[in-house]
């Protein structure tokens, strides 16, 4: 770490770990976003053997869940270790009980926060103080930063603080605003922050700790005589609080000269209006106030740093005597309060000081509260001072709303989004990218380069659309000669630079370019031919605003420099020479500086081709003479179809279209419901190739619609006459179906969703026999053109989805399985997910009789992450019905949902029995007849229940409405539980275990990608040993658990260990075999993922791999077998035949090993081998015990 | 008995070198080839894809994904120091020169001018003694002529020679057009040592699947025959030194090999069937063999059954064809018309 001489440009999470890791010597870390970069980098750090200020490396340890960290915390405190952790939402949440204990004993620490939402109508996991409102009645103080800067700063000043004042601290940031953000720093050197950590207070902390050679108790369970005066021995050190921080805050003005107070007043010192704010929204506010009373207004602010223990004598001495009017802001929601936690203490603490008459205030002010920035929405200029302007009324609206309309309970205050406060000296740049082509990573270098190789100052924040592939970026860059405190998205900008053509459609970021700002376009279009394609409002936008136009072929420089598409240092370079943000020398001389300290670690020829890159750039870069009148005929991008339903275009579609904000609250659902079967109209068109059919050499396996991750290619068997009537883009074969020869085999690809990611190409087995390079399935190049292919594909849709045969198709063959709906389609999952597959085989056997509990992670996302679902319907209106509670509790949500449903259907079976004599023995025994585990084997019963409704309805009794009541229950319903392996083996293991031992009729899928995927490849229990993940950056020492073998050790619980790459065949089976089975059921799902350092597109390949080197044994235990007299343990894959390495070897994560530490890595391999060869002799040996009980 | 030799300006105490292969992949590989009696070591090949190609799509491989979600925006550990191949093979060079005390030879294997070639230098910074640069190349474009196949091949050699001080040896397939006049031109290019051959990747076919397979199998001694014939005809026609590789299993093939001319003998598969301690076991019976033989050192034996002592070692080589061919027909069963 640097010198405090020098500047740094660092984001919210590095500036906190940066501190937390030198000042303590145990750190427990979970993931959970937006606060898991903290772990990450403690985690690399200790890897990486760099020392705390007394010179040793701290201990970091991850652990199942965020109550397991604070569990260790707490334990680690106990026993003398200066220790602490990092967490945000739910996660803070769970460590709310051992907080209390933290508190309750006096125990120094420090919990770095990025705060975040919770999950309430909806989870969110962008920033407000949700979570640590929750967290306020614990007893920790809470010191609040408002930027980069003031998070290193307060978490040092948290860590002295906590030492002396014995009250544990919880130091909160904004999550994303601030954890995200990165900006010019100067960063706290060891030397200072020796400064102002006490030893002598450590040689305190540990002589508390628990020491046999001193022994005493703690924890102790106390009676009512005693109890309450125990509570109250505590306030000295809470009184004690405010002064000892102000203390710490002095000593770091003394040694970094910068200033802060606990209630920091900015303003004029005759303000009569003031307002009350923590977190970075403070930032946005001085800046605000400063410009309003430039222009001669008299407002102020009064910054919340310490919040707990709320100092009332200090915070009333810090508003000015003159102050009339007061906004408290809250950055949360407390329904059915007085109001939101800081108006309750400002209201609190002003009545009380003008009581007791130790006010300097000349009369009670006037205040009113309001709430702004919900989950990360805006908070601008504009609004703060919608705000003062508010208070200026004679009757200000209390508990109001800004940022939002709220035309329900009419909360909301008006703002002029126009408002601007930008400074002249500041340049603004935005940046519109995606996800895949590097964008965001160039800009983070750009940053870094003005940030730390100019004298000026940088900002830098990237906003991410909600999907895994395909996703959108667009970068925030502001650069300028003074600190940049502007915690809010540009709204207009001198440069902007769209790195997609595509983009200009979809996003039309030209809006958001100033007057006279320089425009640069990544365009496969040359200057002479890029007029005519840009569409009409890109048009109006450059010739209405002059902007100056460039273009530059990125992908072509890319291509020509083996970058793939990968345009970032080209781009960068563009950008760099147009916003003349520094000499064209210098920068390509910083630019290929920072290239080569990027890629260090990647090897001279990646340097090289990205040098090559830079070098080309300039030379491909072109202005664009723009003429003086818009031209263009290309109609105006419409989102949704004019027949969808009203919600989808004025809701969902509003969402989909970018301008979600602009929705007022009256069209939001109160409860968190939303519809079914909307990711049909999210057509996004994001492949750059296309699978490509012959049908000529087709068998017809249906391989491709089974690993097809977005149920983007289809089979269907429609009759001639339908197939006569076809357009272009309908393909069709004779049918490989005996007794169906005589209708037509189509296979069905829908331009626009799929995401190229070439699974069905690799995984077809149908090679021309004549030249084997070609397969039924080639991926061909393609630019996918809106609407291109809606006719063809809405005929596809509309085609009957059972072929119109004689002969009954029984759906236990892929190749008939391939012929059933999908009911999960077009997801936002990754390109190549190896997890959707399974999801969507799930939906296409139950899906139109299951109920699906969600854990949170990847499949929470991509499942229900607005705008749209991938969950859809069949024709006769039935899907999946799904719902996420939480990541920890998902087995136990599921088994709720099974206890539901059972107790229905056993009040209507009940019903049924009574009714008997009078709705007769063969409806009520067709009712009763057990169900059969078949697609379509409830369409008998269903008939039943609709003759039995209406005969309820004819009766009218007491007992029939009763029954009416609860008749859809007779239908049997399955309850499948979802989830990762994060979830399953660790934060929920106890729950599921639980869950499958209680012998309830619920079946799991776990999808199971050996890391935390969805926060970004965190160990978990299911890592293997020599893996390299994040938390685990040293390879990770511990086996696998082995959580198949733990739930088979019930005897009564169905568990598979399948993979789709391997054996489909045995997917299948297991899947038919645990939704038949009368209990709980496990399917253990390998799941290949990006975060694994493979190509996904060989993800298929990479799982035979996994199996046929005995890394991912194949087995069904089937208790039913027993009875059966038959061995319970099936091995479904053969004894290894690939060596362990050929496989391990072949993926990213094992192979970082070898390179960063060869002994270590042969030494794991070694101990990998063994657990491979174990487990396989348990599962032989196990197979073979039972076998031999059995006989 | 003497058995030293000079092989590329080094002292070797046999000339039975340890041939790239897997051994030489770890540190206590190589410590065991020492042990076992060899007399030099070459490490096993760093590519030139490798340092190219793989850095590349691990560079790929592993920032996919990066920054595409709010969430997850990357998917590897961060700040964490992962240097690729090369760095490792390096570091691996420089802990195995530390290690032992025969001399260690590097191994580099490209065909392409570029900047891969600067790893050369790195490997001589390591302290590989010698570099021995492996042009596996099948010319497979009917487009492209044989000399141009040659300037190119030649060209790379330059290109390495001109980063290192230290002795480069170049090893080559048996497939040139002329074979002497090739060698010649990679002496003339800088190389002190051609070492003949390399082992081609020949793969096999999967009909069922209609896949071709990768097949890499191991030598035996009828393998000599080719290497050994080149050698013979090499020697005293070229100022390089020779080294013979492939089908070296028996000490008998290592003397043979010195007999045809090739200063050294390089061995892998032997040793990767039957183990590094075969080498100690040949140099034994090569001792033994030499003064049960009465000779008294290698340099006697060095080229003696060379065809340098015959006037056109075509001619000859013609002339053995013919008798070949003769002796084998001859067992032919007589063809009897119908």
């Amino acid at each position: 770490m640097k010198p405090s001489e020098q500047w740094s440009t660092l984001d919210g999470t590095e500036a906190a770990a940066s501190v937390a890791f030198r000042t303590n010597e145990v750190i427990a870390i979970y993931p959970i976003t937006p606060s898991s970069g903290m772990g990450e980098l403690s985690d690399a750090w200790a890897a990486a053997h760099k020392l705390n200020i007394w010179g040793n490396t701290p201990l970091v340890q991850q652990m199942q869940s965020e109550g397991g960290a604070a569990g260790a915390v707490h334990g680690s405190l106990q026993a003398g270790a200066l220790t602490t952790t990092f967490t945000a939402s739910q996660g803070l949440l769970l460590m709310i009980p051992n907080m209390y204990k933290i508190a309750g004993e006096l125990t120094s620490t420090v919990f770095h926060i990025a705060a975040r939402s919770l999950a309430a109508q909806g989870l969110s996991i962008f920033g407000d103080h949700s979570d640590v409102m929750a967290a306020r009645a614990t007893g920790w103080a809470m010191l609040f930063a408002g930027s980069v800067q003031e998070v290193m700063d307060f978490a040092l000043v948290s860590q002295a603080s906590t030492l002396k004042s014995r009250v544990p601290f919880l130091h909160a940031f904004d999550g994303f605003r601030t954890s995200h953000e990165v900006n010019k720093v100067v960063p706290l050197s060891d030397d200072q922050i020796r400064a102002l950590i006490d030893q002598e207070l450590i040689n305190a902390h540990r002589d508390r700790a628990l020491n046999p050679d001193k022994p005493f108790i703690r924890g102790t369970a106390q009676n009512p005589d005693v109890y309450f005066q125990g509570r109250e021995t505590v306030n000295p050190y809470y009184a004690a609080v405010p002064g000892i921080v102000e203390g710490y805050l002095d000593r770091l003005a003394e040694q970094t000269g910068r200033k802060y107070s606990l209630y920091e007043y900015a303003g004029a010192p005759d303000a009569e209006r003031v307002i009350i704010a923590m977190g970075s929204g403070i930032e946005t506010i001085e800046e605000t106030v400063d410009h309003l009373n430039a222009s001669g207004e008299k407002v102020g602010l009064v910054k919340i740093r310490l919040f707990r223990p709320f100092a009332i004598d200090k915070f009333v001495a810090s508003l000015p005597s003159t102050v009339r009017s007061i906004a408290v802001l809250d950055r949360t929601k407390e329904p059915g309060s007085t109001g939101e936690p800081l108006y309750q203490d400002v209201v609190t603490a002003i009545a009380e000081a003008v009581a007791s008459g130790t006010s300097k205030l000349s009369g009670f002010p006037k205040i009113v509260g309001g709430r702004y920035g919900l989950a990360s929405k805006e908070f601008t200029p504009a609004m703060v001072k919608a705000v003062f302007d508010e208070i200026a009324k004679p009757e200000p609206k209390n508990h109001f709303t800004v940022g939002i309309f709220d035309d329900v309970s009419h909360t909301s205050i008006d703002f002029d989004p126009s408002y601007s406060i930008e400074m002249p000296d500041v340049r603004r740049a935005l940046f519109y990218g995606l996800g895949a082509d590097g964008t965001v990573g160039a800009n983070k270098n750009s940053v870094k380069i003005i940030g730390e190789e100019t004298k000026n100052f940088a900002q830098a924040y990237f906003v991410y659309d909600s999907k895994k592939s395909g996703a959108v970026t667009v970068s925030h860059l502001r650069f300028g000669p003074r600190p940049i405190r502007a915690p809010y998205l540009i709204e207009e900008a001198h440069f902007v630079a769209v790195h997609q053509f595509g983009l200009l459609e979809r996003y039309r970021p030209l809006e958001r370019a100033m007057k006279g700002a320089t425009v640069l376009i990544n365009s496969p279009f040359g200057p002479n031919e890029v007029w005519d394609e840009l569409p009409v409002d890109a048009q109006e936008q450059i010739v209405k605003k002059g902007l100056k136009l460039f273009v530059l072929d990125a992908y072509k420089v890319a291509h020509e420099a083996k970058l793939g598409v990968r345009i970032n240092t080209i781009m960068q370079t563009a950008f760099f020479k147009l916003s003349g943000v520094l000499p064209e020398e210098e920068a390509i001389s910083l630019i290929k500086k920072a290239i080569k300290k990027t890629y260090m670690k990647r090897g001279q020829a990646v340097i090289e081709q990205n040098f090559a890159a830079v070098d080309e750039a300039l030379k491909h870069l072109h202005p664009v003479s723009v003429p003086s009148e818009v031209t263009s005929k290309k109609p105006a991008f419409e989102v949704i179809p004019e027949d969808a339903p009203d919600f989808i275009k004025n809701v969902t579609g509003m969402m989909i279209a970018g301008r979600g904000d602009e929705i007022p609250v009256s069209m939001m659902p109160a409860d968190g419901t939303y519809p079914s079967s909307t990711s049909q109209y999210e057509k996004r068109g994001i492949a750059t190739a296309l699978p490509e059919w012959d049908p000529d050499i087709c068998i017809q396996c249906g391989k491709c619609v089974l690993v097809c991750p977005h149920a983007a290619i289809r089979a269907k068997i429609a009759s001639q006459e339908d197939v006569a009537a076809a357009p272009t883009g309908i393909q069709s074969a004779v049918p490989k179906w005996k007794g169906m020869e005589d209708g037509r085999y189509i296979l069905k690809v829908s331009h626009e969703d799929c995401t190229g990611c070439s699974l069905c190409a690799e995984v077809c087995p149908a090679k021309d026999r004549t030249n084997p390079e070609h397969k039924s399935l080639d991926m061909k190049p393609h630019v996918v053109a809106k609407g291109e292919d809606t006719e063809a594909w809405d005929f596809f849709m509309n085609l009957s989805d059972k072929p119109k045969s004689s002969e009954v198709i029984r759906y236990n063959t892929l190749k008939n399985v391939q012929l059933l709906r999908p009911l999960f389609e077009f997801s936002g999952a990754c390109s190549g997910c190896g997890e959707t597959p399974y999801i969507k085989l799930l939906s296409q056997l139950f899906g139109e009789h299951t109920i699906i509990a969600n854990a949170t992670g990847c499949s929470s996302i991509f499942g229900g992450n607005l705008p749209t679902t991938p969950y859809t319907v069949n024709k006769e209106g039935r899907g999946p019905a799904w719902a996420n509670s939480l990541f920890e509790d998902n087995a136990e949500f599921g088994m709720g949902m099974r206890l539901a449903l059972d107790a229905q259907n056993d009040r209507a079976r009940k019903l049924l029995q009574k009714m008997e004599p009078e709705l007769g023995s063969e409806l009520v025994d067709a009712l009763r007849a057990p169900v059969v585990h078949e697609v379509g084997g409830r369409n008998a019963k269903r008939v039943c229940v609709e003759d039995l409704k209406s005969r309820l309805r004819e009766l009218g009794s007491d007992e029939a409405v009763s029954l009416l009541e609860v008749a859809d229950s007779l239908v049997e319903k399955s309850v499948w539980i979802i989830g990762g392996d994060g979830w399953a083996y660790d934060i929920g293991f106890g729950g599921l275990d639980h869950v499958l031992a209680s012998g309830s009729n619920v079946k799991v899928l776990v999808l199971d990608t050996e890391v935390y995927s969805n926060t970004g490849g965190q160990a978990s229990k299911s890592t293997s040993r020599g893996a390299v993940a994040k938390f685990a950056s040293g390879g990770k020492r511990a086996p696998k658990k082995d959580l198949g073998r733990m739930a088979m050790s019930y005897g009564n619980v169905y568990v598979a260990q399948v993979s789709l790459g391997a054996n489909d065949a045995q997917v299948l089976k297991a899947f038919l075999e645990a939704e038949a089975y009368p209990g709980p059921a496990i399917i253990i799902a390998y799941s290949h993922c990006i975060a694994h350092g493979i190509d996904v597109s060989h993800g298929l390949q990479q799982q035979k791999k996994a199996v046929d080197s005995g890394y991912w044994p194949l087995y069904r235990f089937d208790p039913r077998r027993v009875e059966e007299g038959l061995n319970p343990l099936q091995l479904d894959s053969k004894t290894p035949t690939l060596p362990l390495k050929d496989y391990l070897y072949s993926e990213g994560r094992f192979k970082q090993l070898i390179q960063a530490d060869p002994d270590s890595a042969a030494e794991l391999l070694r101990l990998a081998q063994e657990d491979v060869e174990t487990r396989w002799a348990v599962y032989q040996g196990l197979a073979e015990s039972l076998a031999h009980q059995v006989e | 008995m003497k058995l030293s030799t000079q092989y590329l300006g080094l002292e070797l105490k046999s000339p039975l070198v340890a041939s790239a292969s897997p051994l030489s992949k770890s540190l206590d590989g190589i410590r065991r080839l020492e042990d076992a009696g060899a007399s030099a070591i070459v490490m096993f090949s760093l590519f030139e894809e490798q340092i190219n190609g793989d850095q590349r799509s691990f560079d790929h491989d592993m920032q996919f994904g990066t920054d595409t979600h709010e969430e997850a925006r990357s998917f590897v550990p961060s700040k964490g120091s992962f240097p690729v191949t090369p760095e490792s093979y390096l570091e691996m060079v420089r802990q195995a020169n530390a290690a032992v005390d025969v001399p260690i030879i590097a191994s580099l294997n490209g065909v392409n001018k570029g900047k891969w070639v600067e790893y050369a230098n790195q490997l001589e910074q390591a302290g590989a003694a010698a570099i021995e640069l492996n042009l596996y190349k099948i010319a497979s474009d009917p487009g492209v002529l044989a000399a141009e196949v040659e300037r190119k091949l030649l060209s790379v050699v330059r290109a390495v020679k001109a980063q290192v001080k230290i002795p480069v040896s170049v090893k080559i397939s048996p497939f040139f057009s002329s074979l002497p006049n090739m060698a010649r031109g990679l002496s003339l290019a800088g190389a002190q040592g051609i070492v003949m051959f390399n082992r081609f990747y020949e793969p096999d076919f999967d009909l069922d699947n209609l896949e071709v397979m990768p097949r890499l199998t191991l030598s035996c001694s009828d393998d000599l025959r080719l290497p050994l014939h080149w050698t013979a005809i090499l020697f005293g026609r070229v100022d390089a030194d020779l080294a013979l590789s492939g089908g070296v299993h028996t000490h008998l093939d290592a003397i043979k090999a010195i007999a045809a001319g090739a200063k050294v003998a390089m061995v892998a598969s032997e040793l990767l069937k039957n183990g590094a301690d075969r080498l100690g076991q040949m140099e034994k019976a090569m001792s033994h063999w030499m003064e049960e033989h009465k000779y008294e050192s290698l340099n006697q034996l060095l080229g003696n059954m060379s065809y340098l002592r015959v006037a056109d070692p075509g001619t000859v080589e013609r002339a053995s064809y013919i008798k070949e061919l003769g002796s084998f027909k001859s067992e032919m069963p007589a063809f009897i018309p119908q």
